[in-house]
């Protein structure tokens, strides 16, 4: 039994991999690079520009460990082709600090013990940063009331990370170290 | 231990790879990128039972990047071996669907993937078998459950007792397959350099990772290496090696180039384990005051055609409540399904949804309080032993939860607590894991600039063994932890456990209190200055624990549980939970909250979501990721608490601990459920508690 998915199209005259010239702008570094246009940006900052503190976790945009930042926005850098996005600020885990000094996220993950194994942490600190930012510029969540400015209290919090899965079960811990930076 | 007055065990030091991890520097197995590397994909079999007749290598050689294409017609042989999921390519049988039949071998992950894709395989196909039913003819009895305790247990009179008593509750329950699905996948890296080699796995244990793949290559020990200094998760899924080890390992053989190959996470399904779904009868004799005559316990569970995973489900109720008359057994059916493997409190976490989900059945028909019916019934020695309790603290977890938690204001009657729209109810349920403790080796050096390096081959997990581990060697030797460094994570190290069976602490513990000790007595020896090269000491545990007392050992929880059930929908939202242990000695208060919540999460995430849907037809889980396969997330957890009570128990190791990384789990479905009881009167007794199984 072959599905078709197991089976070679047409003649085995294999076509060429496209490609794409790009200048890609990560942490402020700019890169210029040829990419495959199937690569994710995932796989480029990965397996390219050995940033690896991107996770793959599904590769499917289901779980958010491979959130990053572009152009300030929260990204599911899995979800993304590395051709869209040449002309964009993109923002990762090792780029969060300004310069030696640490993200407050990153000092208050490590003091409300917000992790575990480690493996969803780049992703649930990138989206917190645009997580804070969205909220800022009043962005509504499901279970925001009305339309005024959004007052990130523990169910807003709750709500807003949801797309970033914690198999270690940290949420709670997640939830108090975003509260103690959010504003 | 020989410390000068323990100051930093016991305090809420911070994790010591935390700066590592919020930063992205901490790198997992995958991350390794060594030179020349190129990339292997997998392929599955598409078929549940059956042989593979043909792959058409040629074709996909053809294509842009593609290196190599393996399968049983040109793989390399490995040695014959026990492990028969790790025979990868070795054979043209199929013995379950996603069972690995073929890799390919290209330049870049993208030219992997498509010829993967694209690689016609040609199967004989046979008709399969995978649903567990308790009537499956194939039901046998296995030679032993893991990992060795006897299958079946049998005191007094059971039936007769049953027959005669009071009360009794006869029902059953089921638990679905689940998956760990730790956030990163497994992964490896393989890299062959002058004969010997060297794989970054994500593992929870190096030292038995490397005892299993040598002999496989035919290779002693010494020549292999496993490094996994960061590991995303594992909970039992990254225990035991899984077949695409040996997939990295072979097809780096065969292409001279180190190779990389990633599970994902739809693989992960087939391939690197998972609970076996059970179905679980319990029957509980009692008088009127709820006190127990009669218990027994008979679990149905699967393994597969090729090894046997006999999970040990019933194996805590021979110690939980007293009762003269008992019972408890194991039954195994082999089918054309994965071999399960160790899952979070594997045998505990289901057996307990069943038990007391029972004892609550039990506690609503003799009218006795839930927390009073479990106190009536606590056990002065272990029931089917005859041993004494190293400690035993589910009394005071229960009497402590219940005050906590607001408990002596509960009205029992089900089904009449209204708020809005919702039904709300609350449960209790007793939790417990046995206090395992296994053989390591450690080594402490003193450098002469005047830190410390302790080695030992554990697995940080997530669990925080790093950190606690520095927390007991900096009391060991009497130093600030900012002076120590303890390396985990690489088979090059002291020989050591797997992180499982919550038993991480306890070994590795003992080691490198003992290596510290040792260290000490050095130290001391050169009148407590370190020469120029630095000073070491070992210490191998292996007599320490063999000759420790025979005791029963266990650590114990309660857990309490308020449900909201939304009238209409059935949707159930846990509004509390809340956990309160015993489990010896806290080493660290934060990182031990974490793991207790963790777990308790799991548990809530076990009761309402989790459920790997087995496709009968084509005999795999239809399911399989993250978007069907649901845990639970951010907003799921609402008001989430865990408490210990102090237990000092001089019966365990030199540090007084009991495992935590496991109880949290247990009984936490068997809380939720009872507490759904309470909210709607409807009695769910197989998991998940679905909104189907609550509406209409």
């Amino acid at each position: 039994m072959n599905g078709e998915a197991n089976t070679i199209r047409g003649d085995a005259a294999a076509p060429a991999p496209i490609t794409s010239d790009l200048r890609l702008s990560v942490n402020k570094d700019v890169h210029p690079i040829t990419v495959d246009t199937r690569e994710t940006l995932l796989d480029t900052l990965r397996e390219r520009l050995d940033l690896t503190g991107s996770k793959k976790g599904c590769d499917h945009g289901q779980c958010g460990a491979c959130t990053v930042l572009v152009d300030g926005r929260r990204v599911k850098s899995c979800l993304t082709l590395t051709v869209t996005v040449d002309d964009r600020e993109i923002t990762t885990i090792e780029g969060l600090a300004g310069g030696d000094s640490p993200h407050p996220l990153q000092e208050a993950f490590i003091e409300y013990d917000a992790f575990q194994c480690g493996y969803c942490t780049p992703g649930q600190l990138c989206s917190a940063v645009g997580m804070l930012a969205e909220a800022q510029d009043g962005w509504p969540s499901a279970v925001s009331e009305g339309d005024g400015p959004v007052v990130l209290d523990e169910e807003e919090i709750r709500e807003r990370m949801s797309g970033n899965l914690c198999r270690c079960g940290a949420y709670p811990n997640i939830v108090e170290a975003i509260r103690r930076v959010a504003p | 231990m020989t410390v000068t007055g323990a100051r930093v065990t016991g305090s809420a030091l911070d994790r010591v790879d935390g700066p590592e991890k919020v930063t992205g520097r901490a790198r997992y197995a995958y991350e390794h990128r060594p030179r020349d590397v190129a990339y292997a994909v997998p392929v599955q079999a598409a078929i549940a039972r059956g042989e593979v007749v043909d792959v058409d290598v040629d074709a996909v050689l053809q294509w842009p990047g593609v290196i190599a294409a393996m399968w049983h017609g040109n793989a390399p042989r490995l040695a014959p071996s026990a492990a028969a999921e790790l025979a990868v390519l070795q054979s043209r049988q199929v013995a379950y669907r996603g069972q690995y039949v073929a890799v390919v071998v290209a330049e870049t992950y993208e030219q992997a993937c498509e010829a993967a894709r694209l690689l016609r395989v040609q199967y004989e196909e046979r008709p399969h078998d995978v649903a567990l039913r308790v009537d499956h003819p194939g039901m046998y009895r296995p030679d032993h459950v893991n990992p060795d305790y006897p299958t079946d247990s049998s005191l007094g009179d059971p039936e007769a007792a049953l027959a005669s008593a009071a009360v009794v509750v006869d029902a059953t329950y089921a638990t679905p397959a689940e998956h760990h699905n730790p956030m990163e996948p497994h992964a490896a890296v393989a890299v062959w350099e002058e004969g010997g080699l060297t794989v970054h796995d994500s593992t929870q244990g190096a030292s038995g990772l490397r005892a299993t793949i040598a002999p496989l290559f035919g290779m002693p020990p010494d020549r292999v290496r496993i490094v996994s200094p960061y590991v995303g998760g594992g909970f039992g899924s990254k225990g035991k090696a899984h077949p695409h080890v040996v997939l990295a390992a072979l097809a780096a053989k065969q292409v001279g180039r180190p190779v990389k190959l990633a599970v994902t996470r739809q693989q992960m399904f087939a391939v690197t384990g998972y609970r076996t779904p059970t179905v679980q009868r319990v029957r509980l004799g009692a008088d009127g005051d709820g006190r127990l005559v009669a218990i027994t316990h008979e679990a149905f569970e699967q393994t597969s055609t090729i090894s046997e995973f006999a999970e040990q489900t019933t194996v805590a109720t021979r110690m939980m409540y007293a009762a003269p008359h008992r019972h408890t057994s194991h039954r195994l059916v082999r089918l054309d399904v994965p071999t399960p493997t160790w899952m979070r409190a594997p045998g505990e976490a289901p057996g307990m949804f069943a038990l007391e989900s029972a004892m609550d059945e039990l506690a609503v028909a003799c009218g006795v309080d839930p927390v009073e019916l479990r106190v009536r019934n606590d056990p002065e020695r272990d029931p089917e032993s005859g041993l004494p309790f190293s400690s035993r603290n589910l009394v005071a977890c229960l009497r402590e939860g219940a005050r906590r938690f607001g408990w002596h204001e509960r009205d029992p009657r089900p089904g009449i607590r209204r708020r809005g729209r919702v039904l709300v109810g609350t449960g209790v349920a007793s939790s417990t894991y046995p206090a395992y403790r296994v053989a390591s080796r450690a080594s402490a050096r003193a450098e002469p600039d005047g830190r410390f390096t302790v080695r030992i081959a554990a697995a940080d997990i997530g669990t925080g063994a790093r950190t606690v581990l520095t927390q007991l060697a900096a009391d060991a030797l009497a130093v600030p932890p900012e002076r120590v460094r303890v390396e985990v994570g690489d088979s090059a190290l002291p020989k050591a456990s797997t992180a499982g069976g919550s038993m991480g602490t306890a070994s590795w513990g003992t080691a490198v209190v003992r290596a510290c000790e040792a260290l000490m007595d050095e130290l001391a020896r050169h009148g407590g200055a370190v020469p120029p090269p630095g000073l070491s000491a070992e210490a191998d545990t292996a007599q320490e624990v063999r000759g420790q007392r025979k005791l029963a050992r266990h650590a114990y929880g309660a857990q309490f549980a308020e449900v909201g059930v939304d009238v209409d929908t059935g949707e159930v939202r846990v509004l509390r939970l809340l956990g309160v242990f015993a489990a010896g000695r806290i080493l660290n208060p934060k990182t031990a909250r974490s793991q207790f919540i963790g777990g308790m999460t799991m548990g809530m995430s076990m009761a309402l979501l989790e459920e790997s849907v087995l496709d009968r037809e084509f005999g795999d889980y239809l399911n399989h990721d993250l978007a069907q396969y649901h845990l639970a997330t951010c907003a799921d957890v609402r008001d989430i608490e865990a408490a210990w009570v102090e237990e000092d128990d001089p019966d365990l190791n030199p540090m007084g601990s009991k495992g935590i990384g496991e109880i949290g789990i247990v009984g936490t479905a068997a809380a939720i459920a009872s507490a759904v009881h309470h909210a709607t009167g409807v009695r769910v007794r197989d998991l998940p508690i679905r909104l189907d199984k609550l509406v209409g």
